[in-house]
C-alpha cells in the first residue's frame, strides 16, 4: 500500500489576543482600578458571606473598640463593626451610582442625540434648557431634588434618591453625546435610512445611539463615581441614606463627628473607602476612553 | 476621658459659681444675644404646639399669666398677675393684673384678653388645636368683673392649677385678633413680651428687637436677639466655638459637652441637670396589627432599657429607665418594682422570649413597619437606631424613616404612622401634666396612639384631685399599671440635660425644662 505524504504546510498567524487582555496590557492602571471594583462589586454582591458581622447588631460593650483581630476597621459608637459595615456600604454605593448613572447616562443619551438628530429650533431649545441646567452645582441640583421628592424605598433602596442623583447627570451627557452625534447625523447611512422611510424612532435608536456607545460607556463608568460621591455627600448632609442602612457617606456623619479624636478610624475607614471606589471608576474611565478613542491611541 | 469629664465637671462647677458672683453684679444694657435653635418650629401658636422650638421661638414675644420662678423652682411667680388668691377648697383662683401692659400694636392687655386666652386653651373652637385642652378641663368657668381681675371658678380642685397657670405655653393673645380670626397666632405673632417680633427666615432665622414699653422696669436688657435655626450639631457646636452663636438652649450629648470643653476651654460654661422630657415609643392603634395588645405588649418588652440606658448615656441626650413619671421625682415608680415589669428589667432574654411567643399568638411573627422619627440629630437618630437593633433581635422588620420637624409633627397629628417614637415635653415635675398625654385621645389630642381608655380617663381624673400624697401615689401607678398593660406608648427613656453658654451670656437660668425661662427678659451680655 503506497503511502502518499503530505506536504506540511505552516501559516504564519499572530494569535489574536482577547480585548480583556489587550486592556489590561495597555492600560495597566485601568486594569488595576478594574480589579479594584471587581473586588468592592463582589463584596457587595455577597456581603452576607464576607461580613464577619451583622452590620446593624448592636453590641455596646463592643463600643469605640479599636482596630483589632475580631474588628478589623474598629468598631463605632454603637459598637457595630465597622469592616462589616464598610462591606455592605458597598452595596449601597455601587447600587445607588451603578442605577443613578445607568438612568441619568441612557436619558442624557437620549436626549443628546435626539437633540442633534433633530437640530434647528428642537436643537435650539434643548441646549439652552441644558444650559440652564448646567448652570447649578451638581450637588446644588441634587440636594433641590432630593428635597423636592422625599423618600421612596422600593426593595430597600431609595429610588427618588437614584433620580436625585440622576437629573443632574442628565445634561452633562446630553452636552457630550450631542456632539459626537452631531457628526454622526451626518453620515451617508443615517441620509439612507431617511431615504427608505424609516421612522425618526428607528433612525435615533437604531442607527445613531449604538454609534455614540463609546462615549456612553466612557461618561457611565465615570459618572458612577461621581454618583457614589454624591450619595455619600448627601447621606453625610443627612438627605440620603438613613440609619442604620450602612453607607459610607451617613458612616462620617452622626455622632462619627464626636468621636472621630477618640476612634479615628470611625471616619478613616469610610473616608478610604469613598476614595478608593472614587479613585477605582475615574481612572477605569479614563483607561477606557484612552483605549477606546482612536485619538487618544494615536 | 476622665480627664476630659473632670475638666468639664471642673468648668460647669467654676461655670456655676462664676455665674452666681455675675448675678450679683448690675446687668448691662445693649447687645445682640445670637443663639441656636436646633428645630425650626412648623407653626407660632404656642397652644397648639409641644415642641422647644415654637417656645425658643416664641417665648420672647410673648407674657403668660404666671411663670416659674427658676431661682426658687418649682416655686411659681407673677408674669401678667401683680397678685393673687387662692380659696382654701382650690375651687376659686382670682388674678389681679398688672395695669401697664400693652400688646405690641399698642392696644391695652387686659382680663378680656387672658379670659379668650384661657377660653381657647381650655375649649379651642372648631378647627383650632389646643393640646392643653386636658390640662384645663377642670376650669368651669372664667369671670373677668374688671379689666385688671380675672376669676377661675373650679368643676373640681386641682392640687396643681398654680402651676398649671405658670406654664410656658399658654401665651396670652390678644381677645380682638382672636375674635377677628381664631387661627390668627398660627401664622402671626403679636404678644406682650420684653421683645417685639422682627423677622422670621424661614430655614435661617427669627430676630427680635427690644419693647420698649415692657412692663416691668429696666428689662429687657438685650437690644435684641437672634435665633438661628442650626439642625445640625457639629455645625452648632462649630459655631459656638467660633464664637457666631453665644448659646444653644435645648441640651447637648456628653459627647459634645467634651468636645465643646476640649476646644473652648474656660470661654464656655455648662450646667447639667436631670430633664423633665422623655422619649417614648407610640403605637398607633388604628392600625392593624397595633390594635392588638399582643403586638404592643411584644415590641414594647423586646426594648432592653437598661442596656440601652449605658450605652446611649455615652453619646446621646439620653440617661435614666423610669416609667410615665420622671424618676427621681416625687411620685416616680421605685426601680425596684420598674424592674419586674418586662422591658424595663434585667432579665431581657426571658422578655424577648416572651415577646416572640406573643407576637406568634397575635399571627404577627413576620412582622415589618415603618419606625416614623423625627429628623433631630439628638437624641432621636440615636435612639432609632437603637429600636430598630431591639426588633430585629424578635425578628421583627423595621424601616427607620425620619423626617423633618414640621412633617414629622404633622403625620403625628394627622396618625399617618404605625409606630413613632415621641416625646413627652414637659415643664415640671407635676403627675397630670406627664400623665395627660395618655388619657383618650378625645380628650387629649397629644395622645399620638389616638386611644381610648376610660379607666386611664377616670384614673387620671382621680389622682388630679387626690390632696393626699401616699394615696395620690397608689392611683398613679394603678394609671401606669394599666398603661404598662395596654401599651399604646411606652416610655423608653429619660433625658440628661447639659447647656453650654458663651462665658458672656449672663442673668440666663438653668432648669429640668428646657420650655422654661426662655423669654429672655433677664438676659443681658457681660462684654
Amino acid at each position: 500500500m503506497a503511502t502518499v505524504s503530505q506536504p506540511t504546510v505552516t501559516y504564519n498567524i499572530r494569535k489574536r489576543r482577547s480585548a480583556l487582555v489587550e486592556f489590561c496590557i495597555a492600560q495597566p492602571l485601568g486594569a488595576i482600578s478594574g480589579v479594584a471594583i471587581l473586588v468592592m462589586l463582589f463584596a457587595g454582591m455577597f456581603a452576607e458571606l464576607v461580613a464577619p458581622f451583622d452590620p446593624l447588631t448592636i453590641d455596646f460593650g463592643a463600643m469605640l473598640a479599636a482596630p483589632s483581630a475580631t474588628h478589623p476597621m474598629g468598631t463605632d459608637a454603637f459598637g457595630r463593626d465597622i469592616f462589616s459595615r464598610v462591606i455592605y456600604g458597598a452595596r449601597t454605593a455601587l447600587t445607588i451610582g451603578f442605577f443613578s448613572s445607568l438612568f441619568g447616562c441612557t436619558l442624557g443619551a437620549v436626549v443628546g442625540v435626539s437633540s442633534a438628530y433633530f437640530g434647528g429650533r428642537i436643537d435650539m431649545a434643548v441646549q439652552r434648557f441644558i444650559d440652564v441646567m448646567l448652570a447649578f452645582p451638581i450637588i446644588v441640583l441634587a440636594l433641590v431634588v432630593v428635597a423636592m421628592l422625599g423618600r421612596n424605598l422600593v426593595g430597600g433602596v431609595d429610588v427618588n434618591l437614584i433620580v436625585a442623583i440622576a437629573i443632574p447627570i442628565v445634561p452633562k451627557v446630553a452636552r457630550v453625546v450631542r456632539s459626537a452625534a452631531l457628526s454622526i447625523r451626518e453620515m451617508p447611512y443615517i441620509d439612507a435610512a431617511r431615504a427608505a422611510g424609516f421612522s425618526h424612532t428607528r433612525i435615533i435608536f437604531r442607527h445613531m445611539v449604538p454609534n455614540v456607545s463609546a462615549p456612553f460607556l466612557i461618561m457611565f463608568t465615570a459618572f458612577i463615581a461621581q454618583a457614589i460621591l454624591l450619595e455619600a455627600s448627601l447621606s453625610f448632609l443627612g438627605l440620603g441614606v438613613t440609619e442604620p442602612t450602612p453607607a459610607w457617606g451617613l458612616m462620617l456623619s452622626g455622632n462619627a463627628s464626636d468621636f472621630y479624636r477618640e476612634a479615628p478610624w470611625m471616619i478613616l475607614f469610610p473616608g478610604l473607602a469613598i476614595s478608593v471606589a472614587v479613585f477605582a471608576f475615574n481612572l477605569f474611565g479614563d483607561s477606557l476612553r484612552d483605549w477606546l478613542d482612536p485619538k487618544f491611541k494615536v | 476621658m476622665s480627664y476630659l469629664r473632670m475638666l468639664a465637671a471642673g468648668i460647669a462647677a467654676a461655670g456655676l459659681a462664676f455665674a452666681g458672683t455675675a448675678d450679683a453684679q448690675t446687668p448691662k444694657r445693649g447687645g445682640t444675644l445670637t443663639y441656636a435653635i436646633s428645630a425650626e418650629t412648623p407653626h407660632y401658636d404656642c397652644h397648639a404646639s409641644d415642641t422647644f422650638a415654637t417656645l425658643h421661638f416664641a417665648s420672647p414675644f410673648y407674657s403668660t399669666l404666671m411663670q416659674f420662678d427658676l431661682s426658687k423652682y418649682p416655686g411659681v411667680k407673677g408674669d401678667l398677675a401683680e397678685s393673687w388668691t387662692v380659696a382654701p377648697d382650690l375651687m376659686t383662683y382670682t388674678f389681679k393684673l398688672r395695669s401697664n401692659v400693652a400688646f405690641h400694636d399698642g392696644t391695652p392687655l387686659t382680663s378680656a384678653d387672658v379670659k379668650a386666652t384661657y377660653e381657647r386653651l381650655r375649649a379651642p373652637p372648631t378647627g383650632i388645636v389646643s393640646t392643653r385642652q386636658a390640662t384645663f378641663g377642670d376650669i368651669d368657668t372664667i369671670e373677668t368683673p374688671d379689666a385688671t381681675t380675672i376669676t377661675f371658678k373650679m368643676k373640681a380642685p386641682n392640687p396643681a392649677m398654680m402651676e398649671h397657670f405658670a406654664s410656658p405655653w399658654n401665651c396670652v393673645y390678644s381677645a380682638a385678633k382672636l375674635a377677628a380670626d381664631p387661627n390668627f397666632p398660627r401664622n402671626n405673632i403679636m404678644g406682650s413680651g420684653p421683645f417685639r417680633f422682627g423677622e422670621h427666615v424661614k430655614g435661617s432665622h427669627v430676630t427680635g428687637t427690644r419693647n420698649e414699653r415692657y412692663f416691668e422696669p429696666g428689662k429687657p436688657y438685650l437690644d435684641g436677639f437672634r435665633g438661628v435655626f442650626m439642625s445640625q450639631p457639629a455645625a452648632m457646636l462649630n459655631a459656638l466655638q467660633g464664637g457666631q452663636v453665644m448659646a444653644e438652649f435645648r441640651g447637648i450629648s456628653p459627647a459634645e459637652r467634651d468636645r465643646l470643653v476640649q476646644g473652648m476651654g474656660d470661654r464656655v460654661r455648662i450646667e447639667e441637670s436631670g430633664w423633665t422630657l422623655n422619649l417614648l415609643v407610640v403605637f398607633n392603634v388604628e392600625k392593624k396589627p397595633f390594635d392588638d395588645v399582643r403586638v404592643r405588649q411584644a415590641l414594647n418588652m423586646a426594648i432592653d432599657r437598661r442596656a440601652g440606658a449605658q450605652g446611649l448615656a455615652r453619646q446621646a441626650t439620653l440617661r435614666d429607665v423610669g416609667g410615665l413619671v420622671r424618676p427621681g421625682s416625687p411620685f416616680a415608680i421605685k426601680d425596684a418594682d420598674l424592674a419586674k415589669v418586662p422591658g424595663y428589667g434585667t432579665n431581657i432574654a426571658a422578655a424577648r422570649a416572651e415577646a416572640r411567643r406573643l407576637l406568634q399568638a397575635a399571627g404577627a411573627s413576620n412582622l415589618k413597619f415603618v419606625l416614623h422619627n423625627r429628623a433631630t440629630p439628638q437624641p432621636y437618630t440615636p435612639a432609632g437606631i437603637y429600636l430598630v437593633d431591639q426588633w430585629r433581635q424578635i425578628g421583627v422588620e423595621v424601616e427607620h424613616r425620619q423626617s423633618e420637624t414640621s412633617p414629622y409633627l404633622a403625620a403625628m397629628s394627622s396618625g399617618n404612622f404605625d409606630v413613632a417614637v415621641d416625646f413627652s415635653n414637659l415643664f415640671m415635675d407635676e403627675p397630670s401634666l406627664g400623665l395627660a398625654k395618655y388619657v383618650s385621645f378625645d380628650r387629649a389630642p397629644e395622645n399620638r396612639s389616638r386611644s381610648i381608655d376610660r379607666e386611664l380617663d377616670r384614673l387620671y381624673d382621680l389622682q388630679s384631685r387626690e390632696r393626699d400624697t401616699t394615696k395620690r401615689y397608689d392611683i398613679i401607678r394603678q394609671f401606669e399599671a394599666r398603661m404598662f398593660e395596654q401599651v399604646y406608648q411606652a416610655p423608653l427613656l429619660w433625658w440628661h440635660r447639659i447647656i453650654p453658654t458663651n462665658k458672656a451670656v449672663m442673668g440666663w437660668e438653668m432648669s429640668p425644662s428646657h420650655n422654661l425661662g426662655q423669654n429672655l427678659a433677664g438676659v443681658w451680655l457681660n462684654q
